[in-house]
């Protein structure tokens, strides 16, 4: 058990040096894919069948097929697309080389096809007497858009936004199938090498928890100051 | 004086239902013109059709001399011609809702500058003045950093004839400003209109207080199944009553 213990500890240092990839991988996907979800959000709820039909489908099969066979399709079939286009002759190749952008790319589009369903909900639930308020004191449609209804949208569906992040954050493990050395990729070659199970997934399971317990955290403190109409007065 | 505000023949279908049926009105600086009459006669609806946010069948609705430009479609509504016009003009008819309507992610003062700097492209600091001496008018200064629901009815109904006043506009349009407020929150909205009517604004407004119809309205227009019935002085109107209508209603809304 000491012995257990010791090694546990000791493969901890090496772990914490993916700690930053799979917050990385967090934070651009999340970054990204809750600024696509907007537009997807928009083209649902359009009048326009062109815009409409889409977006649906759109988030019909980003939510109905498994994120690791999205992730499979986009890093080979990417993989085997690009090389001889022109693509491997511009700037973007060194990046494109590496798994890391595409599960980014990955775990991008499939939380805009999430929180876009999620942002739909929510714009449908803005008050509908705040917008006619923006419309009877001349305010254009893109405003009334951006300084009422994605405001108050994005109020109304930020916890449920929280816990998509969180589900994110864990979900990035799946990176670790595309050669991305995040945490949960790094504990697996650790498995590998040193041929035990347990320890490396556990000091793995820690981590991943400590990082959602401070995501939680933040997350709370942004919902406060964003719900902040809610609370009582100062 | 000049007329601010002219409707001509307006007409408006809800699907088979037609809820005003021809109806025309003229306000001139500084009127103060109630429309009373009973739910359903169609005031609220031509309140809502004077600022497009009904769209009116036909008929015309000219705000200071400008005319809405309206297209007429085929099945036989319309629709506005350039919506820039439509959003200029809007600019100019403050509208105070029954449910205040205050945007409710923005404090009070935040609700008071926001039109002013977005839609009229005031200067921040211009804005925040001009908040300042309004919120100061209406009487809850002291709320400018609350968020609306924070306040009680009356406040966020106060502060919301803020938010109208701050547009500078050429008429108020009110619907039913004081019809979700509780008995004893009615007093004080009515006061700073009555405020507002002495300072010689232009106001429209649609209401169920026959005190404040009587006592600051300079017409009173009484709607029946969209058209109106009769209209006139306060006092000729509410002490004599010609049409068999008005007196119905008048003698079912007394206490």
């Amino acid at each position: 058990m000491d012995e257990s213990f010791s090694f546990f500890l000791s493969i901890i240092p090496t772990l914490l040096v993916a700690v930053p990839v799979t917050l990385a991988l967090t934070f651009f996907s999340a970054l990204i894919g809750n600024t696509l979800a907007v537009p997807v959000a928009v083209a649902a709820l359009s009048t326009n069948p062109l815009l409409r039909y889409p977006s649906a489908l759109y988030i019909f099969v980003m939510r109905g097929t498994p994120l690791l066979a999205q992730t499979y399709l986009i890093y080979y079939g990417l993989g085997e697309l690009l090389p001889g286009t022109w693509v491997q002759k511009s700037f973007l190749w060194p990046y494109l080389r590496d798994g890391f952008w595409y599960a980014i790319f990955a775990f991008s589009l499939n939380t805009a096809g999430y929180t876009g369903e999620i942002l739909r909900g929510a714009i449908m639930a803005v008050p509908k007497g705040e917008i006619e308020a923006a419309r009877a004191y001349g305010f254009s449609k893109g405003l009334i858009f951006w300084r009422v209804t994605l405001p108050r949208a994005i109020q109304i569906c930020l916890p449920t936004m929280t816990g998509e992040t969180i589900l994110l954050l864990k979900a990035t493990s799946l990176a670790s199938l595309i050669t991305v050395w995040e945490v949960m990729g790094t504990a697996r070659q650790i498995q590998k090498v040193t041929f035990r199970v347990y320890e490396p997934l556990i000091a793995a399971g820690l981590l991943y928890i400590i990082m959602v317990f401070i995501l939680t955290r933040l997350m709370m403190i942004v919902e406060q100051r964003i719900n902040r109409h809610r609370l009582a007065p100062v | 004086m000049d007329t601010t505000l002219k409707v001509e023949d307006l007409h408006k279908k809800f699907g088979e239902v037609e809820v005003l049926k021809g109806v025309s009105l003229e306000a001139r600086t500084g009127d103060v013109i109630a429309m009373i009459g009973s739910s359903g006669s169609g005031k609220s609806t031509l309140l809502r059709c004077i600022n497009l946010l009904e769209i009116p069948n036909s008929g015309r609705v000219t705000v200071s001399g400008e005319l809405i430009r309206m297209k007429a479609l085929p099945d036989g509504t319309s629709r506005p011609e350039d919506m820039k016009q439509v959003e200029r003009i809007r600019s100019k008819l403050a509208m105070v809702f029954q449910s205040f309507n205050l945007w409710s992610h923005r404090t009070i003062l935040e609700n008071v500058i926001e039109a002013p700097i977005h839609v009229l492209g005031l200067p921040r600091k211009e804005a925040i003045e001009r908040a300042e001496a309004l919120l100061a008018k209406v009487g809850i200064a002291e709320k400018r950093n609350f968020y609306p629901n924070h306040l009680s009815g009356g406040q966020q109904q106060r502060a919301a004839i803020a938010r109208a006043l701050a547009m500078e506009p050429s008429v108020l349009l009110f619907d039913e400003p004081t019809s979700a407020l509780d008995p004893e929150l009615v007093g004080e909205v009515l006061q700073v209109m009555r405020k507002l009517a002495e300072e010689g604004r232009t106001m429209l407004v649609v209401t169920h207080e026959m005190g404040f119809a009587r006592d600051v309205a300079s017409e009173i227009v009484f709607l029946h199944k969209g058209q109106i019935e009769e209209k006139g002085a306060p006092r000729e109107v509410l002490s004599a009553p010609k049409s068999e209508r008005l007196k119905q209603f008048l003698s079912s809304t007394r206490h």
